[in-house]
């Protein structure tokens, strides 16, 4: 390329010379090249040429009178800002210290009289070549910023969702539970859930999906969604379970699950129930004995196995009233210390036995794992549970649309449940959902739902499955009477629970009967009656509680056969 | 080199570069130089303002192929930097350098009309 050839893209060129031969000289070559000059005789004039018409590149003697070129330079430079506004010292100094200066005060490159067109020319290309350079990668970096904002946003949007999502229900509401859970566990996909099931059970679960973030909160949406709308209607854990694994293994991509415990505190049947996939092991901490039992991980996570080889198997051990449980999420065992060593199961059971009041457990582990690494971890989720009395039975909350008018009122319904279906389905949720279209007994659901809920694991568990309740008396024995109904139920080949719901309107509202027959071979009631209320120990809680609930109870057909009444005055 | 008061190649080059500015550039030195001569004579005493101005003739001057005036006014420069140096004698010398060169670039600008 000629030195005289115009240059790729003209710019505009600042030249402040206070020789006036020079200048012009300087000027007619530069303009020969293509690019645009304006022109100065001294430093202040250039500064002002500069603010003025911000030229891309400027030439500058370094001896000038009124103000130097120097100083002009650190001027420009300076209104120049981000951009690169190359500056190039015409000059024949020869000391280095005063080259040193000009290069100190912002110069770029040197061009030495006498010129030459031909080195002036290139550069001149290449100190264009510096500023595009510059331009390109401070637009490049406006837009990295803007992108990254644009991501911090979304994030904080997700966050919120997920933020909402994951602490709606009880989890903040319910007086016996604690949580701690920290702001970046929340959002790198720890996910805790809790609530009340319509007979005043409480259904918690801690999960962890893998990946955080977006993906996290995308995945736990359905997860909550299942978990607070089934707890309400009532379906059991196992139902629950395998609702949540069948939408997460259709829609999360395969590399993505959701580590999670789930677990059902019943105050009223003082047990809890337990289904444990992928997580650390949480504990039963039983406070009167000190005895801590794991609750370990035995499936798979939540999203992995289709609908066929899911394993719904629950286990369900014995509380007394006080009785914790205590749930963690893997950022407490894989805190790490400045040596990549890990806190681990170990220290965590240290921290346990060091523990002398049980409300201070929380503030124990955050101690020692603080101390342990030095600082606070920022992933860590932990949740405990107490078994507390006097958990209200409470209506479903569930939205009806209908003023009451509607509702049927003389009707009457029998179901036969046989052998097959007792095994997998749970039909309780189905049959409070069909009783709550009588208006008259949305008040008393709670109660409803508790009633029939221990009416039907009557049926099922002493009737069609012969166990005997007696076994229940003891931990160990509460183990063997869960392993049985297992068994039992798994290798079921006959029998029946029917169930008869006869609704009626009476002069102030309405009655609805509830008839329970079972294939077992029944009891002797009288005897089971006459036993004191057992109100401590593991079994026979649930007549009394039956007895409680509901207006009438009569047995029949040798105790094959349970009739309960429900009242309801005349709506307001 | 020292003997080279204007140097023809340069001047080509110049014309080239300045086409129709040749003229132009040629007037501007002339008066241009005449002024810093003055203004030489005018600072004898004052060491600094000699070296400021001597920088900036030397720069003109070279560029204009004027190259004994341009090494005069870098010795001028340089010894001006120099505590106790007679620099008289060389604002004489350049004096004279000029008074050489003048009619040269003169009659170099004779050879065009205007």
């Amino acid at each position: 390329m000629s030195a005289l050839a115009p240059a790729v893209e003209p710019l505009t060129i600042l030249i402040a010379e206070d020789s006036a031969a020079d200048l012009l000289l300087l000027s007619t070559i530069v303009r020969r090249q293509g690019h645009q000059v304006l022109t100065a005789t001294n430093g202040e004039e250039a500064v002002e040429l500069f603010a003025r018409e911000r030229p891309q590149l400027v030439l500058m003697d370094a001896i000038m009178p009124v103000m130097d070129g120097l100083t002009a330079a650190r001027w420009i430079k300076q209104l120049a800002g981000e951009e690169l506004v190359p500056i190039i010292f015409l000059t024949s100094l020869r000391e280095s210290a005063a080259l040193a200066e000009c290069l100190d005060a912002g110069g770029d490159d040197f061009l030495p009289k006498p010129y030459n067109q031909l080195i002036l020319a290139a550069k001149i290309n290449a100190m264009d070549r510096l500023r595009r350079l510059q331009a390109t990668m401070l637009q490049q970096r406006d837009q990295i910023a803007r992108h990254h904002d644009h991501l911090l946003h979304e994030q904080r949007v997700a966050k919120a969702v997920f933020d909402k999502v994951a602490h709606s229900g009880c989890i903040n509401a319910a007086p016996n539970i604690r949580y701690l859970q920290s702001p970046y566990a929340l959002f790198n996909g720890d996910l805790l859930l809790a609530a009340y099931t319509p007979s005043g059970d409480m259904h918690v679960l801690l999960g962890d999906f893998t990946g955080h973030g977006l993906p996290a909160a995308v995945g736990a949406m359905p997860l909550a969604e299942v978990f607070y709308g089934m707890t309400a209607k009532g379906y059991g854990l196992a139902q629950i379970l395998r609702e949540m694994n069948a939408k997460l293994k259709r829609i999360l991509p395969v590399d993505m699950f959701c580590c999670a415990t789930l677990l059902c505190l019943s105050t009223q049947r003082r047990v809890v129930e337990v289904w444990n996939g992928g997580m650390p092991e949480g504990y039963v901490h039983e406070v009167a004995s000190g005895r801590r039992t794991p609750l370990q991980p035995r499936h798979l996570p939540l999203g992995v196995l289709s609908a066929e080889a899911f394993d719904d198997r629950t286990e369900v051990w014995p509380m007394a009233l006080g009785d914790r449980v205590f749930l963690l999420s893997d950022g407490v065992l894989d805190t790490a210390d400045a040596n990549d060593q890990l806190f681990g199961v170990e220290r965590l059971q240290q921290v346990f036995a060091a523990n002398r009041e049980p409300d201070r457990l929380f503030d124990d582990i955050e101690r020692a794992l603080a101390a342990f690494r030095g600082e606070a971890r920022d992933d860590v989720s932990l949740v405990e549970i107490i078994l507390q009395p006097g958990q209200p039975l409470r209506a479903t909350g569930l939205l009806y649309a209908d003023s009451g008018q509607t509702c049927p009122l003389d009707w009457s319904v029998s179901f036969e449940f046989r052998a097959e279906t007792l095994k997998r389905y749970n039909p309780l949720p189905y049959l409070l959902q069909l009783l709550l279209e009588i208006q008259g007994l949305r008040e008393q659901s709670g109660a409803l739902y508790s009633v029939m809920a221990e009416l039907y694991s009557n049926a099922l568990e002493h009737g069609v499955l012969g166990l005997d309740s007696r076994l229940k008396r003891d931990a160990q024995g509460f183990a063997e009477y869960y392993r049985q109904r297992n068994d039992r139920l798994a290798q079921l080949s006959s029998g029946y629970v029917r169930v008869h719901v006869q609704v009626v309107p009476t002069e102030a509202g309405g009655k609805m009967t509830l008839r329970l027959e079972d294939s077992g071979p029944g009891f002797d009631v009288e005897q089971v009656l006459a036993r004191p209320l057992d109100i401590d120990g593991l079994s026979g809680r649930g007549l009394s509680l039956v007895r409680q609930l509901s207006s009438q109870v009569r047995w029949s057909d040798g105790g094959r056969s349970v009739c309960v009444e429900f009242c309801w005055g005349a709506l307001a | 080199m020292a003997e080279i008061h204007m140097d023809p190649d340069v001047l080509s080059g110049l014309q080239e570069v300045m086409e129709g500015e040749y003229p132009k550039l040629l007037d501007t030195f002339l008066d241009d130089s005449q002024k810093r001569v003055e203004a030489l004579r005018k600072a004898r005493d004052d060491a600094k303002a000699l070296g400021r101005i001597a920088h900036s003739f030397k720069g003109s001057s070279g560029n204009l192929g004027a190259v004994r005036l341009a090494h005069l006014c870098q010795r001028l420069e340089a010894e001006s930097a120099e505590a106790a140096a007679d620099l008289g004698a060389l604002v004489d010398q350049i004096d004279h350098e000029f008074a050489l060169v003048k009619p040269m670039y003169e009659s170099e600008r004779q050879r065009f009309q205007i």
